[in-house]
C-alpha cells in the first residue's frame, strides 16, 4: 500500500478506535447509573483509544517510510557480485540510478549488464516486499495498540488527564522540531564540509583568490584540479549586497520616515500596502526583471556613455535586490520609529523644533540602535538571497570592486554546483556544502547580533 | 451627553484625562451658563488675550466658549476635575494640538495682540516664545548637556561654543540643577532621577528664553521632595516668565499661583486671585470641588 | 526683557533657512516613496508588456483533405499503420492550397509555417474519429513558433524574425484572409512544458505547485499551531524553552537555500527519497515556513485577553480545555491569516527546490505526490533562462499567473484580518 493511502487508513483506524472507546465507556457506565459515574467524559475515553491506536502506528509508518529507501539501496548494492561492487560513493550513486532506471522501465534491461538487470528485479521485489511489510506492521500496530487501549478502559480511569498529557507531549514535540531543524541543518552542512576539507586544504579555501571548481571527470582528462579559493565569491557577495544596501537603506528609511511623520492617514493607507507588495513578489520575478530588463538597460546605458559594462553586471543584480529589500527596511524602521515615545516628539516640538529637526536630532538618534539592527537583518537577507543573483549575476569569479563587471556569489555557486547530476563525494559537490556552511554561519551571526540589538532597543522603551 | 465628548477627548489627549463621572446633586448644565465666567477673568496688561475659545475633537466639543486673559509675568493655575479640558486648553496656547488631526480650534487667541492661530503665523516661532513642560519628564536620550543645548542649537541662538556653554550653565542654574550635574554633563539624561529629569526639562524649555512657559501637571510623576524643588523653581521663574500651570493638586495651585482658574466639563467656571478661590469661591461648583465633593 | 526680544529676533531670522531644510527633507521622503513605487510600477508594466502576448496563440485554420492514399493509411484503427502513416503531407498540401500563388516547389517553405506538433494533433484526431478518413474537414492547428513570433512582434526589434520575405508575405496574406488568426492561448493552460514554445504550458507546473503546497499546508499548519500553543500556554520558563525560541527566531531568518541543502542531505541522501517529487519539496517548504507560522500564531494567541482564560478556568476547565475550547477558536483567524501569508511565501519560493531537483524538464502533468514535478516559480526560472524570446514571453505570462495567485492569497489574508479578527 502507498504510504499516503496507509496514512489515511491509519486515520480511519483511529476514528474506529475512538467510537469503540466511546461506546465501551458508555456501556461500562450504564450499570453504575450513567456517565456521571465515570471519571471523565466518554469523549476522552474515545480520544484516548484513538491516540493509543494512532500515535504508535504513525511513528512506525514515519520511520519506515523515511528509512526504507536507504535500506533497500544498501541491500541491492550489497547483493551485487564482487566484481561490480562500487568503490566510491560516486560510483554507487551512478550504479543505483542505473538500476532504478531499469526497474522503473525507463531503461530496457537489454541495454545493461546482466547483474544490473538482476539487481533491478531485486529492487522491484524488495520495494513491493517493503510496502507489504510496512502495511502489515502499521495496521497490526494500530489495531493491537487500539485494542489494548480499549481493553484498559475503566470507570475510575482518568482518561482526560491522560489525553491531555499525551497532547501536551505532542505539542512539545512540534515545538522541539525547530531544534531538530537547526540540528539537521548543522549536521547536513558540517559533515560534507569536513569531508571537503579532507580534500582541499583549509588555507586554500579561506585565503585562495582563485575559484574554478571544474575538476576532471576522468584521471586522464586535460582539465586539472579545480581551484577552491572563496575570496572572489566572498567579495562578489559583499559587492552585490553593498549595492543593494545603498539602494534599500536610504529609500526604505526615508519612506518609513515620511509615512510615519508626514503622510496623512489616507496616503499611508494606500502607500503602505503597495510597499508591502514589493515584499510579496517572489524572488524569481525579481531575478527575471534584473536579468532581462535592468541588466540590458544598464549595459546599454553604459555603452552609450562610452563605458564598458558587462551584460551581467553586479549593479543590475544589486540594484534589483535593493528594491526587493526596501519594504523590509522600511517596515522595520517604521516599527522602531513608532516605538519612540510620543513624549519625545512633543518635547522637541514644544521647544520650537521643526518636524525634520525633531526627526533628525531626536527621533532618529533614539531609534538608531533599532534601525541598525534592522539593517543587519537586511544585510543577512541580501547575502542569502539566491534567485536574483542566480539569474542576473554571472558565474565568473572575478575579484573586482567595479559594479559594472560580472561577479559571482556564494549562493550562485551553491546552486550551480548542486543542480544537475552529481557525484556526491567529488570536491565540487562538497564545496557547495562548505559554502553553505559559511553562508549559514555568516547569516546566523548577523541574525543573532541584530535580534539582540532590536530586543535591547525594545526593552528600552517598554 | 457630556460624557461622550469627554471620553473622545481623553482618547486623544493625555492618557490620564479619563472622564470621571461627576457626582453632584444637580446636573452641571443647570448651574453653568455657556461663556459665562465668574470672578476676574480679565487683566489690564494681558500677555494672552483669549476670547470665545472653542475646541472640538471631530464634532465633539471639548472646550466651550472660554474667554480669559493671562497677565504678563503672572503665574496662573488651571484646576478642575479630570477630563474638564484644562490640558486641552493649555495645549492650544502653543498649538501643540496641531499634531492631532481631528482637533479644531475656534475663537480668538492672541499673544501680545497677534493671533496665535493665524494661518500665516509661524508655529515654530510661536513655540520658541511659548515653551512647554510636560506631565511626564521627557528628556531626550542624549547627554544632559545636549538636552539643554538642543533648543539653542536648532534656533541658532549661540554663535560660539562658549555662548552655548553659558546658556546651558545659566539654564541649569535657573532650574536649580547646576550643582547636581555640573560634573556629569556628558552623562545620559535618562539615567537621572525623575525629579532631576523634570527640572532638566524645565531647564531645556527656558534655554531658548521663552516668554511663556506652559506646564502640564509637571509634578504629577514626582515624589514630594522633587515636587517641592520644582515648585520652588516655579516661584523663582515667575520673576521673569509668564507661567501657566495645569495641576491636579489644589495645594500646589495654592502654593505657586497668583490666580487660579477652575474648569468644569469644558467650561471655565471661575477665575480669581488664588487666595480668594481657595477661601471664598464665588461659584457653587468651585466650592464643591475645593471642598472635595468630587474630583 | 531685551534678552527675550533679541532672541525672538534671532529665531525669526533663522526661520527661512530652517523651513528650506524642512521642505528638502520632506521632498527626500516623497522622492524615496516615488522611487519605491516607481520600481513597482516599472516591474509590473515590464512584465505585463513582455508577457501579455503569451496569453495569445497563433493558429492556422484550413480545409484538410484526409486522403488515405496520401497518408499511406487505410485503417485508422490499426496501431501499426497509424504509427507509420504520414500526417504532415495533408497539412502541407492544405496550406499550399490556401496560399495564393504557392506551388509544389514551395513546399519546404510552406512546411516551415506549420507547427511540428500539428501532425500529432491530426493523428490523434483521426485516431479518435476513424470515419474522417477520405473526407475533407476544416481544422485548426497551431502555427509554427516563428509564425507566432512574426504575427505578434513584427515591428519589435528585440525579436528576431526567422521567416524569409516570401514567407512573411504569405503570412500577411493569410492573416488578411483569416486563415492565420490569434486567439486565447488555451494550450498555455492545458499542457506541460515543451521544447516548442507554442506548445509549452503551465498546467504541469501549477499542478506541481498545488501538490507541493498541499503537503506544506497539511504539515506546517497543524505543527505550527501546536508548537505555538505549547510555547505560549504550556512551556515552562526555563533554558530549554528559551533555546527553542532562539532557534525559531533564527530559522525565520536563515536563507531559504540553506533549507535546500538540508533537504538534499537529509531527505534525499540520508532517507533515500526520490528527487524532483512534490513530497520532498513540500517537506522542505514546511521546514522553511514553520517559523513564520509559529511566530504569527503566537501573536494571535497572545492577543486573546486573559479575562477569557480566567472565565473558563473559573468554572473548572482544565488548562487544555481552556486552550482548545476558548483560546484556539478565538486565535484561529489570526493563525489562518499568518498561515496564508506563509503559504504565499512558500508558493513563490524557488531556490531550495532547485537543490532537490525540482528543476528538471518535465513534460507530463504530475499525477501524484511521488511523481516527478516542477513548480510555477521554477518553470519561470527555466523559461527565463532560455535564449528564445518566445519562451521569455511565456515566462512573463507565467509570472502573471503566479502573481495573480499570490495577490489573491494576500487579499484573502487581508480580508480575513479585517473581517474575522476580533478587536479587544
Amino acid at each position: 500500500m502507498q504510504p499516503a493511502n496507509l496514512l489515511l487508513l491509519t486515520l480511519v483506524l483511529a476514528i474506529v478506535a475512538y467510537w469503540l472507546g466511546y461506546a465501551r465507556s458508555r456501556s461500562l457506565a450504564m450499570p453504575l447509573g450513567g456517565i456521571r459515574h465515570l471519571k471523565s467524559l466518554p469523549f476522552y475515553y474515545g480520544a484516548r483509544a484513538a491516540l493509543w491506536s494512532g500515535i504508535p502506528a504513525l511513528i512506525v509508518l514515519g520511520l519506515w517510510a523515511a528509512f526504507q529507501g536507504k535500506v533497500i539501496q544498501l541491500i541491492v548494492i550489497g547483493g551485487l557480485p564482487d566484481g561490480m561492487m562500487p568503490a566510491t560513493e560516486g560510483e554507487a550513486s551512478l550504479l543505483l540510478s542505473k538500476i532504478s532506471n531499469v526497474a522503473s522501465g525507463a531503461l530496457p534491461p537489454g541495454f545493461v549488464e546482466a547483474p544490473i538487470a538482476e539487481a533491478a528485479e531485486r529492487l522491484k521485489a524488495l520495494r513491493s516486499q517493503s510496502q507489504f511489510l510496512m502495511s502489515g506492521l502499521v495496521i497490526s500496530v494500530a489495531v493491537l495498540a487500539g485494542f489494548l487501549g480499549w481493553l484498559r478502559i475503566r470507570p475510575r480511569l482518568n482518561a482526560r488527564a491522560q489525553v491531555e498529557s499525551i497532547l501536551k507531549w505532542v505539542f512539545f514535540a512540534c515545538a522541539a522540531l525547530a531544534i531538530l531543524t537547526t540540528v539537521g541543518i548543522i549536521f547536513s552542512v558540517a559533515f560534507e564540509t569536513f569531508r571537503f576539507f579532507e580534500k582541499v586544504p583549509f588555507t586554500e579555501f579561506f585565503f585562495g583568490s582563485h575559484w574554478s571548481p571544474q575538476t576532471a571527470l576522468r584521471a586522464d582528462q586535460v582539465a586539472s584540479e579545480g581551484a577552491f579559493g572563496m575570496i572572489p565569491l566572498f567579495t562578489g557577495t559583499l559587492l552585490i549586497s553593498a549595492i543593494a544596501m545603498v539602494v534599500a537603506v536610504p529609500v526604505g528609511l526615508l519612506s518609513a520616515i515620511y509615512l510615519s511623520e508626514y503622510a496623512g492617514r489616507k496616503v499611508r493607507g494606500v502607500v503602505k500596502p503597495l510597499l508591502e507588495m514589493l515584499a510579496g513578489i517572489p524572488t524569481v520575478v525579481y531575478g527575471f526583471f534584473a536579468a532581462l530588463t535592468v541588466a540590458p538597460f544598464i549595459s546599454d546605458l553604459a555603452a552609450s556613455m562610452g563605458i564598458e559594462a558587462s551584460s551581467q553586471s553586479a549593479l543590475a543584480a544589486g540594484a534589483v535586490m535593493g528594491i526587493m529589500i526596501i519594504p523590509f527596511v522600511s517596515s522595520l524602521s517604521d516599527d522602531v520609529i513608532n516605538a519612540v515615545p510620543q513624549a519625545m516628539r512633543d518635547g522637541s516640538l514644544a521647544l520650537g523644533a521643526t518636524q525634520s529637526e525633531t526627526m533628525k536630532k531626536v527621533i532618529f538618534p533614539a531609534a538608531l540602535p533599532g534601525i541598525m539592527g534592522g539593517i543587519l537583518l537586511a544585510v543577512s537577507r541580501a547575502i542569502g538571497e539566491t534567485m536574483i543573483v542566480v539569474m542576473a549575476a554571472g558565474l565568473a569569479a572575478n575579484l573586482t570592486a567595479n559594479p559594472l563587471e560580472t561577479v559571482t556569489t556564494v549562493t550562485v555557486q551553491i546552486v550551480t554546483l548542486l543542480t544537475g547530476d552529481q557525484e556526491f563525494d567529488s570536491a565540487k559537490t562538497l564545496a557547495a556544502f562548505a559554502l553553505g556552511a559559511m553562508l549559514f554561519l555568516a547569516t546566523l551571526l548577523l541574525n543573532v547580533i541584530a535580534l539582540k540589538i532590536v530586543r535591547k532597543y525594545r526593552e528600552q522603551y517598554d | 451627553m457630556n460624557s461622550v465628548n469627554t471620553t473622545i477627548a481623553s482618547e486623544v489627549t493625555q492618557p490620564d484625562e479619563v472622564a470621571v463621572p461627576v457626582q453632584e446633586s444637580k446636573p452641571a448644565e443647570t448651574i453653568i451658563e455657556e461663556g459665562k465666567t465668574v470672578g476676574k477673568p480679565f487683566s489690564d496688561d494681558p500677555k494672552f488675550k483669549l476670547r470665545d475659545v472653542e475646541v472640538f475633537y471631530g464634532d465633539a466639543p471639548a472646550i466651550k466658549k472660554i474667554s480669559l486673559d493671562i497677565g504678563r509675568n503672572e503665574v496662573i493655575a488651571f484646576i478642575g476635575p479630570s477630563g474638564c479640558g484644562k490640558s486641552t486648553f493649555l495645549r492650544c496656547l502653543n498649538r501643540m494640538n496641531d499634531s492631532i488631526d481631528i482637533c479644531r480650534v475656534k475663537g480668538s487667541l492672541q499673544l501680545d495682540d497677534h493671533d496665535i492661530y493665524d494661518p500665516k503665523r509661524d508655529v515654530v516661532e510661536l513655540r520658541a516664545r511659548v515653551g512647554m513642560v510636560f506631565q511626564k519628564p521627557n528628556p531626550f536620550p542624549k547627554s544632559i548637556y545636549d538636552n539643554v543645548a538642543y533648543g539653542p542649537r536648532i534656533h541658532g541662538l549661540a554663535n560660539r561654543k562658549s555662548d552655548l556653554d553659558e546658556i546651558v550653565e545659566n539654564s541649569l542654574r535657573k532650574a536649580g540643577l547646576w550643582e547636581e550635574v555640573k560634573d556629569r554633563l556628558d552623562a545620559n539624561a535618562t539615567g537621572m532621577s525623575g525629579g532631576q529629569q523634570q527640572r532638566l526639562c524645565i531647564a531645556r524649555a527656558i534655554a531658548v528664553s521663552p516668554e511663556v512657559v506652559l506646564m502640564d501637571e509637571p509634578c504629577s510623576a514626582l515624589d514630594p521632595i522633587a515636587t517641592a524643588k520644582v515648585e520652588e523653581l516655579i516661584a523663582e521663574l515667575s520673576e521673569s516668565y509668564t507661567i501657566v500651570i495645569v495641576t491636579h493638586s489644589m495645594q500646589q495651585a495654592a502654593r505657586v499661583s497668583h490666580r487660579t482658574a477652575y474648569f468644569h466639563l469644558g467650561h471655565l467656571v471661575e477665575v480669581n486671585e488664588t487666595n480668594k478661590v481657595f477661601t471664598s469661591p464665588e461659584h457653587e461648583l468651585t466650592e464643591s470641588y475645593i471642598t472635595g465633593r468630587f474630583g | 526683557m531685551t534678552d527675550q526680544r533679541s532672541q525672538a529676533e534671532i529665531v525669526r531670522q533663522s526661520l527661512k533657512r530652517r523651513y528650506r531644510k524642512e521642505r528638502r527633507f520632506r521632498a527626500y521622503g516623497i522622492l524615496a516613496i516615488a522611487i519605491a513605487l516607481g520600481a513597482l510600477l516599472t516591474l509590473f508594466t515590464d512584465i505585463i508588456g513582455k508577457g501579455y502576448t503569451g496569453f495569445l496563440k497563433t493558429t492556422i485554420t484550413m480545409e484538410v483533405q484526409l486522403d488515405g492514399e496520401m497518408m499511406y493509411l487505410d485503417d485508422p484503427k490499426d496501431e501499426r499503420q497509424i504509427k507509420m502513416a504520414d500526417f504532415v503531407e495533408p497539412l502541407v498540401q492544405a496550406l499550399i492550397k490556401e496560399v495564393p500563388g504557392a506551388t509544389e516547389e514551395d513546399r519546404k517553405q510552406i512546411r516551415e509555417l506549420i507547427n511540428p506538433y500539428a501532425s500529432v494533433a491530426l493523428r490523434d484526431a483521426l485516431k479518435a474519429n476513424p470515419e474522417w478518413l477520405d473526407t475533407s474537414r476544416t481544422m485548426t492547428f497551431l502555427s509554427h513558433t516563428d509564425v507566432d513570433v512574426y504575427v505578434k512582434h513584427a515591428g519589435d526589434d528585440a525579436y528576431s524574425i526567422k521567416l524569409n520575405d516570401q514567407q512573411k508575405a504569405w503570412v500577411d496574406e493569410l492573416q488578411e484572409r483569416g486563415v492565420i488568426e490569434t486567439s486565447f492561448n488555451d494550450v498555455f493552460f492545458s499542457g506541460g512544458d515543451s521544447r516548442d514554445p507554442s506548445k509549452a504550458g503551465i498546467l504541469g507546473a501549477i499542478v506541481g505547485s498545488l501538490l507541493t503546497m498541499f503537503v506544506t499546508l497539511i504539515l506546517s499548519f497543524p505543527i505550527g499551531v501546536a508548537a505555538a500553543i505549547y510555547l505560549e500556554e504550556f512551556a515552562p520558563q526555563n533554558k530549554f524553552t528559551d533555546f527553542i525560541e532562539v532557534n525559531i527566531n533564527n530559522l525565520a531568518a536563515v536563507p531559504s537555500i540553506i533549507f535546500g541543502l538540508l533537504g538534499l542531505a537529509v531527505f534525499i541522501n540520508l532517507f533515500g527519497m526520490p528527487r524532483s517529487v512534490p513530497v520532498v519539496g513540500g517537506l522542505v517548504l514546511t521546514l522553511m515556513t514553520l517559523p513564520t507560522i509559529i511566530i504569527s500564531s503566537r501573536a494571535a494567541i497572545k492577543s486573546v485577553p486573559p479575562s477569557i482564560r480566567e472565565a473558563a478556568e473559573g468554572i473548572g476547565a482544565s488548562k487544555m480545555q481552556v486552550v482548545l475550547h476558548h483560546v484556539l477558536p478565538l486565535a484561529m483567524p489570526g493563525m489562518l491569516t499568518g498561515s496564508i501569508i506563509g503559504m504565499a511565501q512558500a508558493l513563490g519560493e524557488t531556490a531550495p527546490l532547485l537543490l532537490i531537483g525540482m528543476v528538471a524538464f518535465i513534460v507530463d502533468v504530475p499525477d501524484g505526490f511521488f511523481d516527478s514535478a516542477t513548480v510555477l516559480p521554477v518553470q519561470v526560472f527555466l523559461w527565463a533562462g532560455s535564449p528564445e524570446l518566445a519562451f521569455i514571453e511565456r515566462a512573463s505570462a507565467a509570472i502573471m499567473v503566479l502573481l495573480a495567485f499570490l495577490i489573491s492569497m494576500n487579499a484573502l489574508a487581508i480580508w480575513m484580518r479585517k473581517r474575522l479578527e476580533r478587536r479587544w
